[in-house]
């Protein structure tokens, strides 16, 4: 192809390639320096709009090919332009700017080709949208996705308008409201890919072509929505078939969102007006509450938890610096339980080769039996092949001989929570291990310092804290003990990362980070059973709070009995210290459950729900005999603080006290590891969210006067109202 | 202060709302020339004495739309000096209607009004005119909008009504309009609809089913399990966080029924009555409408009339006779629990269960139903009351004379 180009020019900044064909054929090739990805920004913007005065002006130009020099096509907006807007004229005016500029493109009557040699990710798909055709390589990997919904904001370049009017209103509502990501054969299936290409040269030469037939025709490029008697494939939004879908798109948005996102009330409004009007009226629809989302509390916290922070994990802030990155090879896994083949799962399949040791040999089989269904699953749903599941398996080596261990450079164990247990298994497979290897210990209650008093090489050894169920958890809580040395703590660190999970780091306490904080939610909500509040009323507070279960029925999966378990344990271990011990208000209500109820949990088939065989679960009627309605019946709103500051307090302290050390694991923990409400951005976040530590502190104060200390705000809250600082929020 | 007089009041027969319905044939407009018709013949009215109709039609669009009232007294050929407007008040338009007659007439503004609505549900479906309130996604979750069934199983699921509770007031309320049909006891007020010919194309309520019983309406799946499995129930959990789960009871024999209709009320001062010889049968002596959460929907019977109880200086006690729209089974059976009354007060010649609800018109409708009725039993006050759209409530108490 090269030998056809012609003219190289330099309106195209160093951003923007350009290149002209003898048939007058410009290719607009975005390689952005310095990038691994091309961006939407002004590096981007300016020499683009100024191309389109080109294209517009120069008759020798015949058509436009978009492509791209990176590994994908375009991955989105510059985020760090979106984050720092706070005022929505500026919001409405980049909108604007960007949504012109698309429409400059679509309008100027030479056809456009949008060549997508790999991801096409929010505002680079509407680039894409923007033109008259898209092609791309057919490659499974590569995604074509509006994901802004997910960092709280809306697709402002036009993708809510032209997505509907290409494919239809009810197929875009998903891809829109949940950023659902489409290989380009889905999306082509979908209607907004409309040819997939072999490889770049077949791409090119299709992009070619589509040009030339155009040109043949004689015919200026349109897109259908500028053509007359353009109409909504499947009907706009007065049409019958959307008249029954509108009504109740809303209720199925709550079932998940709650009311507690704006982002898909907005995409939603969008859509719907947008679907009555005009294209251009509706860009400018689309821009206002695009404005709206963009200084929202909301995608604010959203942007600096789940991109910022969770960017800075994911590029190792946490991790020690000089430590040579390291690949884990051999792993041990002790115990074959669901933890323990759970583990063993998600490491054979990032390619680790593991050894499953249990007490039996049937034991350990039956833990590589776990990765044999879940890749059956996988494969019924076309995410594996047999060829993948055979690999995966073949890594899996099930036994109950402790020699197997011999050489493994990572042991995690898993065992029963049981201190004995767990020293005797350390000191048997240190003797047999890679004496340079690290040991890790998935404990959730156990102090690592602790434990490591068993091991001979306590520098060595590390917790390395699993969440259940492992193949879906994305977080994997990394504790370290007095002893661990840095190099231990990049080990982890790495292997983490080696299985495609977010590590975040902490220090040895009592029920470490994530435990101790999550504990609050539950307790919390058993807490106002105790004073007597409705049972219903405290789960629907917990989901309308934004977490994804109620405290209740959460309590029933951990199970009352492993909760009584470690208050025990905390009491003694409290005592032999010689510490005072201040049990939560909600314990005594644990102990009965336990003990006077004979309700220990899900397990057991009744906890605070009854679990009727192949029925629904449903709240126990016993607990209004037990737990009677007290005369005051607390707001909502009230329930939803008490059970949110409860676990923002706590973190608070952790944070104080050096059990967490940044705002990044302390926010990606408590959103990947229970299930905070991301909304708010985590739990530290959460205190900027309220309105700053000032204003936390001051409802903490109250709640704390009305329900106990727990609420006192924690000394660096206080601290941080006084003198205006607040946690870091990006 | 000028009473506000009832002389009359008439309603058509009402036809079941589907293409198989014998009305689905007559258009809106000419059901209510029937009713006009009527009105001037039997008062001997002279129509330029008329200041006003005023109609109720919920779904104002294609034939039923730009001003059915208007167009109604031109087409029925009477004089071109009486106004007309529509309105909706959702399912209260036809007792709206008659509200606001009385308004005009107490205020001494206009001295003769005719009141009523009309419902061609069979060829303008509910919901055919759109709506922010369902339609727009951002008013639709503001409101916490969810179908109006959905809202009568939340009241049977917090009220504790049971399916087999429903259904029995289901089949009372056949066994009743059965009953009083059979006793001729409709015969006052219902006019039968005739063609252009004068050929009589419907003289009877087509939807009673004199045989229903709770064995049959037993066999029914609940209308609203599927839609409120796919979200709205939690709409409405959300609201009232103290409810386990929805209890779906309603369906389509235990709802109102889907149907087609007409009514008309002559509503004047004594002045106007005096001089155009026309004979008072009762008088309007209050009104109320409220608005309670939108989401639950129908429970505004109980405040609205207990508004307009008090406004007319009565207790629930002082009504003999009472018509609560039978929008659903849950919603009467509620009312009766909050107003405190002996059931069988209520809706004693059945109800919208088994006669249907043709939504602009109905109001009016159980209007000169029980007015009819206080006549009959010789007795004197009577309270009507429906659930209405957007979660309100309306009420009239009316007295005979």
């Amino acid at each position: 192809m090269a030998a056809n180009m012609k003219e190289h020019t330099d309106l195209g900044g160093d951003a923007i390639r350009v290149e002209q064909d003898d048939k007058g054929i410009l290719t607009l090739t975005l390689d952005m320096p310095g990038r691994s990805a091309n961006v939407l920004n002004d590096q981007f913007s300016v020499p683009f709009a100024a191309l389109i005065e080109r294209i517009e002006s120069d008759d020798s130009v015949t058509g436009v090919i978009l492509t791209s020099g990176k590994k994908n096509f375009m991955v989105g907006a510059d985020i760090d332009g979106l984050f720092a807007v706070t005022d929505p004229a500026v919001a409405l005016q980049m909108a604007g700017d960007f949504k012109a500029m698309l429409r400059r493109l679509e309008c100027c009557g030479k056809p456009v080709v949008a060549a997508l040699n790999g991801s096409a990710l929010g505002g680079g798909l509407e680039l894409a949208l923007a033109c008259h055709r898209r092609i791309a390589i057919n490659d499974p990997k590569a995604k074509m996705a509006l994901p802004e919904v997910k960092l709280g904001v809306l697709p402002g370049g036009g993708g809510t308008q032209r997505l509907p009017r290409l494919i239809g209103i009810q197929a875009a509502l998903p891809l829109l409201t949940e950023g659902k990501e489409l290989s380009p054969e889905k999306a082509a299936k979908q209607g907004f890919i409309d040819e997939l290409a072999d490889d770049a040269d077949d791409m090119m030469r299709r992009a070619r072509k589509f040009i030339e037939g155009v040109i043949e025709s004689g015919q200026p490029a349109t897109q259908p929505w500028d053509q007359k008697g353009f109409k909504f494939p499947g009907g706009d939004s007065k049409h019958p078939a959307q008249g029954h879908m509108w009504p109740i798109a809303p209720a199925m948005m709550n079932q998940k969102t709650r009311g507690n996102y704006p982002a898909p009330r907005n995409i939603m409004s969008a859509v719907y007006e947008g679907g009555l009007v005009d294209f251009d009226t509706a860009l400018k629809i689309e821009g206002r509450y695009f404005a709206e989302l963009v200084v929202s509390q909301e995608s604010k916290n959203m942007i600096g938890t789940l991109w910022y922070q969770f960017n800075k994990i994911n590029k190792g802030e946490s991790r020690p610096q000089g430590v040579e990155p390291g690949q884990v090879k051999k792993l041990g896994v002790l115990g074959a339980g669901m933890m323990g083949a759970g583990i063993a799962y998600v490491s054979a399949k990032a390619g680790i080769e593991v050894v499953l040791k249990d007490v039996e040999q049937a034991g350990a089989e039956k833990g590589k039996a776990y990765s044999e269904g879940l890749e059956d699953k996988a494969i019924q749903r076309g995410r594996s092949t047999p060829d993948r599941k055979k690999a995966i398996l073949d890594r899996i080596k099930p036994t109950a001989d402790v020699a197997d261990l011999d050489g493994c450079d990572l042991i995690i164990e898993a065992v029963f929570e049981d201190r004995e247990l767990k020293g005797k298994v350390t000191e048997e497979t240190e003797a047999v291990m890679d004496p340079k290897g690290v040991f890790g210990s998935n404990t959730s209650t156990l102090p690592i310092t602790g434990l490591a008093t068993r091991s001979s090489r306590p520098d060595q050894f590390i917790g390395i804290h699993f969440f259940s169920p492992v193949e879906k958890m994305p977080l994997v809580e990394i504790i370290v003990g007095e002893k661990t040395s840095d190099e231990t703590l990049a080990r982890a660190f790495d292997y983490v990362q080696q299985i495609r999970k977010t590590p975040i780091v902490v220090n040895d306490s009592r029920g470490f980070y994530t435990s101790r904080c999550f504990a609050t939610y539950v307790m919390e909500g058993i807490a106002m059973l105790a004073e007597g509040q409705h049972p219903r009323a405290i789960e629907q507070a917990g989901l309308k709070a934004g977490m994804p279960v109620g405290p209740l029925a959460l309590e029933d999966e951990v199970s009352l009995s492993l909760s009584l378990h470690v208050m025990d344990q905390t009491r003694k271990d409290f005592e032999a210290e010689g510490k005072p011990y201040a049990p939560h208000p909600a314990e005594p209500t644990v102990r009965k459950m336990v003990e006077e109820l004979e309700r220990p949990g899900k397990k057991a088939g009744k906890g605070f729900y009854d679990y009727p065989e192949g029925g629904k679960k449903r709240l126990w009627p016993g607990l209004a005999e037990h737990f009677p309605l007290a005369d005051e019946q607390l707001s909502q709103q009230e329930m939803v603080d008490r059970l949110l500051y409860a676990q923002a307090n706590e973190t608070a302290r952790c944070f104080e006290e050096g059990v967490v050390t940044t705002a990044a694991d302390a926010n990606i923990g408590s959103i990947f590891g229970w299930g905070f409400a991301p909304f708010h951005g985590g739990t530290l976040q959460f205190t900027n969210s309220v309105g700053g530590p000032a204003a936390f502190v001051s409802r903490a104060r109250e709640l704390a006067g009305r329900y106990g200390d727990r609420f006192a705000p924690a000394a660096i809250l206080e601290k941080m109202a006084e003198s205006g600082d607040r946690f870091e929020a990006s | 202060m000028s009473e506000a007089l009832i002389f009359d009041a008439v309603r058509t027969p009402r036809g079941k709302g589907k293409k198989d319905g014998s009305l689905h044939e007559v258009s809106p407009v000419h059901l209510l020339k029937n009713l006009f018709d009527a009105v001037q013949t039997r008062n001997e009215l002279d129509t330029s004495q008329v200041d006003d109709v005023v109609l109720g039609c919920v779904t104002p669009v294609g034939e039923q739309g730009a001003d059915i009232a208007r167009t109604a007294v031109i087409y029925s050929g009477w004089d071109e000096r009486v106004a007309g407007v529509t309105q909706s008040r959702f399912c209260a338009s036809g007792l709206e209607s008659v509200n606001l007659a009385a308004q005009k007439v107490r205020s001494g503004w206009e001295d003769l009004v005719v009141a009523g609505g009309v419902e061609s549900m069979s060829r303008w479906p509910m919901g055919s005119d759109g709506g922010a309130m369902a339609m727009d996604p951002r008013v639709n979750d503001a409101m916490g909008f969810a179908p109006q069934g959905i809202g009568a199983d939340l009241i049977a699921s917090i009220e504790g009504f049971s399916r087999d509770d429903v259904d029995a007031f289901a089949v009372r309320s056949h066994q009743r309009a059965a009953a009083a049909r059979e006793d001729g006891r409709f015969g006052k007020s219902l006019i039968p609809v005739r063609d252009v010919n004068g050929l009589v194309v419907l003289d009877h309520d087509e939807t009673i089913r004199p045989d229903s019983s709770t064995e049959a309406l037993g066999g029914l799946k609940p209308s609203f399990e599927q839609m409120g499995q796919m979200g709205f129930d939690d709409t409405a959990l959300a609201k009232y966080p103290t409810v386990e789960s929805i209890n779906h009871v309603h369906h389509a024999g235990n709802s109102s029924g889907i149907v087609d209709g007409a009514s008309l009320v002559l509503i004047g001062s004594e002045d106007k009555g005096k001089a155009l010889g026309l004979k008072p049968r009762g008088r309007i002596v209050s009104t109320a409408v409220t608005g309670t959460d939108p989401t639950i929907m129908l429970v505004g019977p109980g405040p609205s009339s207990k508004k307009a109880l008090d406004k007319a200086g009565m207790k629930a006690s002082d009504i003999d006779l009472f018509e609560i729209n039978e929008a659903f089974a849950a919603v009467v059976l509620r009312a009766v629990r909050d107003l405190d009354i002996d059931i069988d007060k209520v809706n004693v010649n059945g109800g919208s269960i088994a006669m249907g609800h043709p939504l602009g018109a109905t109001g009016a409708i159980l209007m000169n139903t029980v007015l009819d009725e206080l006549e009959r039993q010789d007795k004197q006050t009577a309270l009507i009351t429906l659930c209405v759209g957007g979660g309100m409530g309306i009420a009239t108490v009316i007295e005979r004379v």
